[in-house]
């Protein structure tokens, strides 16, 4: 039975080059240019899937995306759920069978690539139909930068399925010239296979082209800017609600004409037409000429055609007027449709009449205009009571709307409203464009058609199975029951019945919905009005939108100069922001915490080095400098003398904790400041902010130095040492080297900048050279610390040895809720100065309340344990009944090699006037006692710092 | 002690960016060391003349404007910023002449040069590639020769100079911490110009 129902000659598939596919283990045979649809109808399968909720048998309705059952799962060459049959190209080893509903997620990772490309042009024109590629016409010619999009594997549109002539030739023949000449134009791009799924502000547009599973990325996400946008979207046929009117073998009347003209199928031997105007005509004409026996037209109207009503006669097709399809028969496929004669407007049911077999019924209940993209782009649409349908009505982005979208059907009509759009497009955009000229076509006078929203049937006064929405399983008895339920909008009755919401949003049932639900109503269509559009017009694929932002490429690894070194010393790394930081450096056999107590006790007892390259670095000049740092540091930054380095706390103006860091002063007008690694581009943002908007008289200026430098803090006893050995220009001692000052000097041959600041407590250098010498230096300071074991360590080290002398790191003991006064910091905040960051807010009475969270040290009376940060603290050993009052939470917590024990930071009510007090903390499921202490649990004196 | 090596920022990539160039349609390699010096003045004082003369050029004052002035590429980076690009080792001279020039006046001259490095992206695809990750027009008739741009390309920030001579040529100065994760996704995204594959 191989390609039975495929015609001997003629269509637009690759004859020479036959595929094989499997369907539903069939192994079936089709064409290069064959969708999946037209390939299973060329080999007699109308029945393709199950509808999800009531499991009735579905088959192929349409011939494009409007599609509302043929869904698919494809298994290879990948697997991919719910996809229209009508879509799916078939290609050799192409794997399918239909669903019932819902699809299979891939479980393996797609092989495939995504990507995407960024593009702008003067006029963007959607859809290559007879509209679309006038207006590309016309644009094209005037020198414009053209895109052309289109969601078909070629240009053409309905001119691909209508077997129509234009300029006397096949409309084939102009869409061949007119493509091609396109194509010759420099600033024209072509892309076929491409949806345009979404429109958003500012004339800015997503598409996304099928590029095929041989191209260097299978699909990709088209991010466009156009001056100018033309709207070409074309229409969808409106099927009609009868009782069974979803059995395979019931089609789109225009859409069996397409498989005819352009697949060379007959999708079936024996056809009713239903119609209810005269669009289906042409179809009944087309097949009966292809083979197809034309049982009857069926149609709507008391008055049919006289033009198209000879063309039947002179084929022997009878024509039934006033009359409609009630309901069918068949499980598989239909066997028969039953035909009742229909009142004049008012649609009395009458019984049946007549049974006429068949197994193919096409249905025509007008057109639909694609206005999803025009009403995306919050254009407004209006009922045309011609055409039954909403149509485009305005819109205050630069776009317009063309061809079958704006309501006119006829293909001279389309292709002049598409010549017209694309040169008044393109002179929008400031070209000199004159009217392409189109070819002649044949103009059938058109007759009124009669709007049919529900036909009445007699065996089914419910309405249970007169379907609406086909994807859905929605039918009119769910229409009236969502009525019946008090909502009389559409939108409302959308939600309630699901209509329009499949995978096919409402294509081919959002108007026909809103027909149906003014006549339950008893009020006018375009009173009640449509939904509203929603990108994405067609669904897109996750893979495809995240393009190659996944894996490596999912977010910036930001690097130190240092890093390939810490690669290469087996360092575990932390991620700190984007950056990459060194966690620590386990020796062979160690955990993390045996290394890290290891290099702790290394930097206490003799020297260690860690990278703080990352540390963000802002230069800021100027002479009202001293000034601007006063406002924005809590403590006094202008008494600071050339030389001297001072920490400093930022505030929001809600006097909260914002960053730290410290200020060095490098000359008169001339500070650098640090800030926290995480926090380094905010703080910035934060500094510019109030220079730009507030204090626009201070003379200053704020440079971004992060990544200029690379910087190395040299900490421990043996420090200085070892500094002496490989900077012997710099004086290191003491005296000439005081804590809090910087000098410059070379370190290891490169020109440094060299300042005495520590994070642990400890004797300690912080030694910046640019970007490029950083490794070197590194290296250097390396190999002269070999002789006092110099030990390399990481941030969770850092985080040990600030802890254990109460440093608090902003953003973990730190969540914006804390002041520096919560942190036992009031020295660094100043009395004196008149204004600064956050100083009003430290009136409040909020900040002044006793019982607010301190910071505090927690030592576990189980010296073995380390709490877990985040545990919460409570006031009783036993927790009672919830809610359990929590008195705080711990922040920071660590073992530590100097004390011998765990010990935590964290954040208490009233702290401060607790410590010496037993609390309890929730471990596992029993409250572990810990005694509050101050938070600086190590060389308390400070008599550590300089050595 | 020995000379002081120096290390750009994508000294490890020297190769990789170039076995991912394609002859005749696109060169990606990194220009390494450049001279970079960020001016700050107010573009309507003396001063700003004064820089102006110093540098050789006049500073640019149109939004993404670039001046050349000898072996010196000045960048418009805001109403009163400019990047001073010029050859390995020209920093301290020119910040030494900039500052000279602001004879005392509030502005700002700060090295860093080796804040960020630099990329050149050549050749016939060097717009498709760039526009992969870059959501400005490229194209000459809105970008055309010495303009430049503050932007993103994929997720890192960078500047972008458009400097053709015979071919489409890019600079792109990136941050030298997101320096490789720009010339992987630069390396990522040219595979399919190497494959042969693509649209012209």
């Amino acid at each position: 039975m191989s390609n039975e129902f495929r015609l001997a000659d003629g269509g637009r598939i690759d004859r020479d080059r036959p595929v094989r596919f499997d369907f539903e283990g069939q192994q079936l045979q089709g064409y290069a240019g064959d969708t999946l649809a037209s390939a299973l109808l060329a080999n007699g399968v109308h029945r393709v899937a199950t509808s999800n909720k009531y499991g009735r048998p579905r088959g192929i309705m349409a011939a494009g995306a409007e599609e509302p059952n043929a869904l698919v799962q494809v298994e290879a060459p990948f697997p991919e759920p719910m996809l229209p049959a009508t879509t799916v190209e078939v290609r050799d080893g192409l794997q399918a069978s239909g669903l019932p509903g819902k699809g299979r997620l891939a479980t393996e990772e797609d092989p495939a690539r995504y990507d995407t490309m960024h593009t702008h042009c003067d006029v963007l024109v959607v859809g290559a139909g007879p509209a679309g590629l006038a207006a590309a016409l016309s644009a094209a010619r005037s020198g414009a930068r053209v895109i052309v999009a289109d969601a078909d594997t070629e240009f053409g549109g309905s001119l691909l399925g209508s077997g129509q002539t234009l300029d006397g030739r096949a409309a084939t023949d102009w869409v061949r010239r007119t493509t091609a000449e396109l194509a010759e134009h420099p600033e024209v791009r072509l892309l076929p296979r491409t949806t345009v799924f979404g429109y958003y502000e500012d004339n800015y547009l997503v598409a996304l082209e099928h590029r095929g599973d041989d191209a260097s990325s299978r699909q990709r996400i088209w991010r466009m800017r156009a001056r100018e946008v033309v709207l070409a979207t074309g229409a969808h046929e409106r099927p009609l609600v009868f009782s069974g009117n979803d059995r395979p073998g019931i089609m789109l009347a225009g859409s069996a004409r397409t498989y005819v003209n352009r697949y060379a199928v007959l999708p079936g031997r024996r056809a009713v037409v239903f119609t209810t105007n005269d669009s289906a005509y042409a179809a009944a004409i087309d097949l009966h000429d292809a083979g197809v026996e034309i049982v009857a037209v069926v149609d709507a109207r008391e008055v049919v055609s006289t033009y198209w009503a000879s063309l039947c006669v002179e084929r022997g097709i009878r024509i039934h007027a006033s009359t409609g399809v009630v309901s069918t028969s068949g499980t598989d496929r239909i066997t028969s449709a039953h035909l009742s004669s229909l009142g004049p407007e008012g649609n009395h049911p009458t019984s049946v009449r007549q049974v006429v077999t068949c197994d193919l019924l096409l249905v025509s209940g007008g057109w639909n205009p694609a206005v999803h993209l025009h009403s995306q782009a919050r254009g407004s649409v209006r009922f045309a009571e011609d055409i039954g349908a909403f149509v485009p009505d305005g819109t205050d982005q630069a776009a317009r709307s063309a061809g079958a979208v704006t309501g006119v059907l006829a293909t001279g009509k389309c292709l002049t409203s598409g010549a017209e759009a694309g040169r008044d497009a393109a002179r929008a955009a400031g070209f000199d464009a004159e009217l392409a000229r189109v070819p002649d076509s044949k103009h059938a006078p058109i007759l009124a058609a009669r709007h049919l929203w529900v036909v009445p049937g007699s065996g089914d006064s419910d309405g249970t199975t007169q379907f609406v929405d086909l994807a859905r399983d929605a039918t009119v008895a769910d229409v009236r029951r969502a009525v019946a339920a008090g909502m009389d909008n559409v939108e409302h009755v959308k939600r309630y019945t699901t209509i329009g919401t499949a995978h096919d949003q409402g294509k081919t049932s959002g108007t026909l919905s809103t027909g149906v639900i003014a006549e339950v109503l008893g009020v006018g269509v375009g009173e009640l009005g449509t939904t509203t559009f929603r990108a994405p017009y067609t669904p897109v694929t996750f893979a495809a939108l995240a393009g190659r932002e996944r894996g490596d490429l999912y977010d910036p690894v930001r690097v130190t100069a240092m890093h390939d070194w810490h690669v290469e010393q087996g360092a575990l790394f932390e991620n700190v922001g984007q950056w990459k930081r060194p966690w620590y450096y386990p020796h062979s056999g160690e955990d993390m915490e045996t290394a890290v107590l290891r290099e702790c006790y290394a930097v206490r007892s003799g020297v260690g080095m860690q990278d703080v390259s990352t540390l963000g670095k802002i230069d800021v000049q100027g002479p009202d400098a001293a000034e601007f740092l006063d406002l924005v540091y809590t403590n006094k930054m202008s008494t600071l003398k050339v030389g001297r380095i001072r920490y400093g706390l930022m505030c929001t103006a809600d006097g909260m904790v914002f960053d730290d860091g410290t200020v060095t002063r490098t000359a008169e007008h001339r500070y650098l400041i640090s800030t926290t690694s995480g926090g380094a581009a905010n703080v910035l943002a934060h500094l510019e902010d109030w220079l730009q908007t507030e204090w626009t008289h201070l003379r200053v200026h704020l440079t971004s130095v992060t990544e200029h430098w690379a910087t190395i803090a040299l900490v421990g006893p043996e420090s200085r040492q070892v500094l002496a050995d490989v900077a012997p220009e710099l004086d290191v001692d003491n005296d000439g080297f005081g804590f809090m000052t910087w000098q410059e000097g070379n370190v290891a041959g490169v020109h440094a900048r060299v300042c005495r600041i520590s994070f642990s407590g400890e004797l300690a250098f912080e030694i910046n050279v640019p970007w490029w010498y950083g490794r070197e230096v590194w290296e250097v300071l390396m190999a002269g610390g070999r002789p006092y074991g110099i030990t390399p360590y990481g941030t969770e080290t850092m985080h040990v040895l600030r802890a254990e002398k109460g440093f608090p790191i902003v953003g973990q003991d730190t969540d914006g809720t804390i002041t520096p006064h919560d942190l036992g910091m009031s020295w660094a905040v100043s009395k004196k100065k008149d204004d600064f960051l956050g100083k009003r807010s430290f009136s409040r009475p909020d900040t002044a309340r006793t019982d607010r969270k301190h910071l505090v040290g927690l030592l576990p009376e189980d010296t073995n344990l380390v709490l877990p940060e985040g545990a919460q603290i409570v006031e009783q050993p036993e927790l009672g009944e919830p809610p359990v009052p929590m008195l705080g939470h711990v922040t920071s917590s660590y073992r530590s090699a100097v004390l011998g024990s765990g010990f935590a930071l964290a954040v208490v009510k009233g702290g401060r006037d607790r410590v010496g007090e037993t609390l309890y903390s929730p471990v596992g499921d029993r409250p572990v006692p810990v005694t509050v202490t101050e938070p600086v649990f190590y060389d308390k004196e400070g008599a550590r710092r300089d050595g | 002690m020995a000379e002081p090596y120096a290390e750009s920022p994508l000294a490890t990539y020297t190769d990789v960016l170039e076995r991912s160039s394609v002859r005749g349609q696109l060169r990606i390699a990194e220009e390494p060391f450049l001279a970079q010096v960020t001016v700050r003045v107010d573009p309507k004082s003396p001063a700003a003349e004064r820089v102006g003369t110093a540098l050789g050029g006049m500073l640019p004052n149109q939004s993404g404007e670039v001046v050349l002035a000898g072996d010196l590429t000045v960048l418009w980076l805001g109403p009163d910023e400019w990047l001073v690009v010029g050859p390995e080792g020209r920093d301290r001279d020119v910040q030494e002449r900039v500052t000279a020039a602001l004879d005392g006046e509030h502005g700002a001259v700060v090295d860093v040069s080796a804040n960020r490095t630099v990329l050149s992206v050549t050749g016939p695809r060097a717009r498709d590639l760039l526009n992969k990750g870059c959501a400005l027009d490229l194209h000459p008739r809105a970008f055309e020769s010495n303009r430049c741009a503050q932007t993103m390309l994929a997720r890192a920030g960078v500047i972008l100079v458009r400097r053709d001579a015979e071919a489409p040529s890019f600079w792109l100065l990136v941050r030298s911490s997101f320096a490789r994760y720009l010339a992987d996704w630069l390396v990522d995204a040219a595979e399919e110009y190497r494959s042969g594959g693509g649209e012209p």
